[in-house]
């Protein structure tokens, strides 16, 4: 089922939550929210599900208007952070229970029920834990249960609120490339909320990046990563170093120092520019190759790359990140003097940056 | 025994334990038996002659009957207190909070002659409902509606942090999955705060069996009508019927701690279930 989100605001006493949001998710997408905490995700989140209502605007579901609907008619599966789950209820019950409220009617037979309940716990891998109760589980099984209790009802959307957000670190790493893999099984439309920008870009197929209640940009991982459109967006994917200076023909001037901005350019006057640790060559010798004369100040050679630690002329920091064999096999050692020339800046005017 | 030592943060299960057994020796255990002991002095025909006569079972009838009401009266509308206690706020909200440890705070006489005063039939509320043809003060209503008065506080104490325990969201939870309000509370908050409200009604029943203050202004005390048996047990103690008095205190003593038994027992099933899910 589609998610259409047209204009909605939302406001909390003084504090404007949502500001004119309008997304378009496709049926079957996998889309992150991505923002700080505070910038209104997890609001614009629970009015999809119809937890919360909007100030203005609509949420439309395969394009019926659905913002007056309760959440009990919407047909959404939530996810919450902190499971939710029944604690009273084996784990077998917890997720039969959206099964045995539906209306007599509408109601499966107990074998039936069961017989899904198995077949959801399977889909999720803990058939064996069917009648614990949610205390004896570990937290990546819990939220596993609280999704295959969503999944129950068939829900046409599924949503979930930074779902992996209170596992450790190695657990959420096995968990969302688990959730990958489930949705390219069942295929439906999932939104989740996420303030982990890795775990954003790896797991879904769109971003949405949200910053104070607005919409920054949406696109693929890849393009949200490689094509910011916002000085926030490149501050805020991934680390960067940030360059406060002018642009004045075709180059950047930085203190005394000039980088040549090649064919991209740039409009002139203050600007702010962007490089990501992994843009920059190092160059052995100040005033090499146009580069930005630095120092090595320390540098962290530990896993697959050498994190390198410089300061330039005027005491700022600038992180960079080699291969660690490369690295090697430049040869450089902490103190020594280099040019660094970034392969890629990006530009932005400086107003845009108060913005 | 040994686990007890290994994971004890008191200093020491002996110490610990020794102290428990010697205050509850001094305090409750030894008091209680010399009830019993007083009571052994009768013989059995006199026994059973003091705790069997007509008025004395109309007392057990009453004081039990109109605990047990009164408890269970104050579960629905403890209940209804604490929820909104706990999940609304508003103006006042401080004051009504505090207002209900009120029936603890004030000695039991006052809010008996406040309650006699108020719903007899001169009084603001009973002048209305007298001409309707309820009578409250009196009557056993009056005895039901003091214990219903100095019970109240004890189940809104024991839900309310149970109740606020409980995460809003899996109440959001619950409605996402089609559930309706009626369906949430019955299957989500009732279990969950189940133990509670029985926690809450035992101590609320166990209180008003004892009660004496605030009923005998209220309840007229007419013999087999409205009379409590802790009157009867002061009645005989004022007549020097000291053998009678315990004869009847040891077989409230037994009803009381049989049905406290009962709901403990109840309840620690609850608990364990409820431990599990926890």
């Amino acid at each position: 089922m589609s998610i259409a989100i047209r204009h909605i605001s939302k406001q909390f006493g003084a504090f404007k939550a949502l500001d004119d949001v309008s997304i378009d998710i496709p049926s079957g997408e996998l889309v992150a929210l991505l923002g700080p905490s505070g910038c209104g995700k997890t609001t614009l989140l629970r009015i999809i599900a119809g937890l919360d209502f909007a100030d203005q605007g609509q949420i439309l579901l395969e394009g019926d208007d659905a913002s007056a609907r309760h959440v009990r008619d919407r047909q959404v599966g939530f996810v919450f952070q902190h499971y939710a789950l029944f604690r009273h209820m084996t784990i077998a019950d917890n997720v039969a229970f959206g099964l045995r409220v539906k209306p007599r009617r509408e109601r499966l037979a107990d074998a039936e029920i069961q017989r899904r309940v198995k077949r959801l716990l399977e889909l999720v891998q803990l058939d064996w834990l069917a009648n614990r109760y949610p205390s004896q589980l570990s937290g990546g099984q819990r939220q596993r249960i609280a999704l295959a209790r969503a999944l129950a009802v068939e829900p046409k959307v599924l949503l979930l609120d930074e779902p992996f957000g209170a596992l450790d670190a190695k657990v959420r790493k096995e968990l969302r490339r688990w959730l990958r893999q489930l949705h390219d099984e069942i295929h439906v439309t999932s939104v989740f909320v996420t303030h982990d920008q890795e775990e954003a870009l790896e797991v879904s197929d769109r971003v949405v990046v949200i910053n104070k209640g607005k919409v920054e940009q949406i696109g693929t991982p890849e393009s949200v990563y490689d094509h910011p459109a916002t000085p926030f967006v490149a501050n805020f994917l991934g680390s960067v170093n940030l360059f406060h200076g002018r642009v004045e023909d075709g180059h950047l001037h930085l203190g005394e120092h000039a980088l040549a901005l090649g064919a991209q350019g740039g409009s002139e006057g203050k600007a702010v520019a962007f490089v990501r640790p992994h843009e920059f060559d190092i160059v052995p010798g100040w005033g090499a190759g146009g580069g930005l004369p630095a120092t090595i100040a320390r540098v962290v050679s530990v896993g697959p790359s050498a994190q390198i630690e410089l300061s330039r002329l005027d005491g700022e920091l600038i992180e960079v990140t080699v291969a660690r064999d490369v690295f090697h096999l430049l040869g450089f050692s902490e103190g020594d003097q280099v040019s660094l020339c970034p392969r890629h800046i990006r530009v932005f005017q400086a107003e845009a940056l108060a913005a | 025994m040994a686990s007890l030592r290994r994971f004890s943060p008191l200093p020491g299960f002996g110490l610990a334990m020794g102290y428990t057994l010697v205050y509850l020796a001094l305090i409750v255990i030894i008091p209680l038996t010399a009830v019993g002991t007083k009571t052994l002095t009768m013989g059995w025909d006199a026994f059973w002659a003091a705790v069997s006569s007509p008025r004395v079972v109309a007392s057990y009838q009453l004081s039990f009957g109109a605990s047990l009401l009164a408890a269970a009266i104050n579960v629905v509308f403890g209940l209804i207190f604490a929820w909104v206690l706990v999940r609304y706020h508003f103006p006042g909200r401080g004051l009504i909070d505090s207002l209900v440890d009120l029936p603890f705070a004030l000695p039991t006489a006052v809010a008996g002659i406040a309650l006699a005063t108020i719903y007899s039939e001169n009084g603001p509320i009973g002048k209305v409902l007298e001409p309707r043809g309820i009578e409250i003060a009196y009557t056993p209503n009056g005895v039901l509606l003091a214990l219903v008065f100095i019970g109240l506080p004890f189940v809104v104490r024991t839900v309310q942090p149970v109740l606020a325990d409980l995460e809003k969201e899996v109440e959001e939870a619950a409605a996402g999955l089609g559930a309706s309000g009626w369906q949430t509370f019955c299957r989500i908050i009732l279990p969950h705060i189940a133990p509670a409200l029985l926690t809450g009604f035992a101590m609320a029943f166990a209180r008003a069996v004892g009660e004496y203050g605030s009923v005998i202004f209220i309840a007229g005390n007419m013999p087999m009508v409205s009379e409590i048996t802790p009157l009867l047990i002061i009645t005989k103690l004022e007549q020097y019927d000291y053998a009678g008095a315990t004869a009847v205190a040891s077989v409230m003593l037994i009803f009381s701690f049989l049905l406290l038994l009962i709901i403990n027992g109840l309840q620690g099933w609850m608990q364990n279930r409820h431990a599990k899910g926890s």
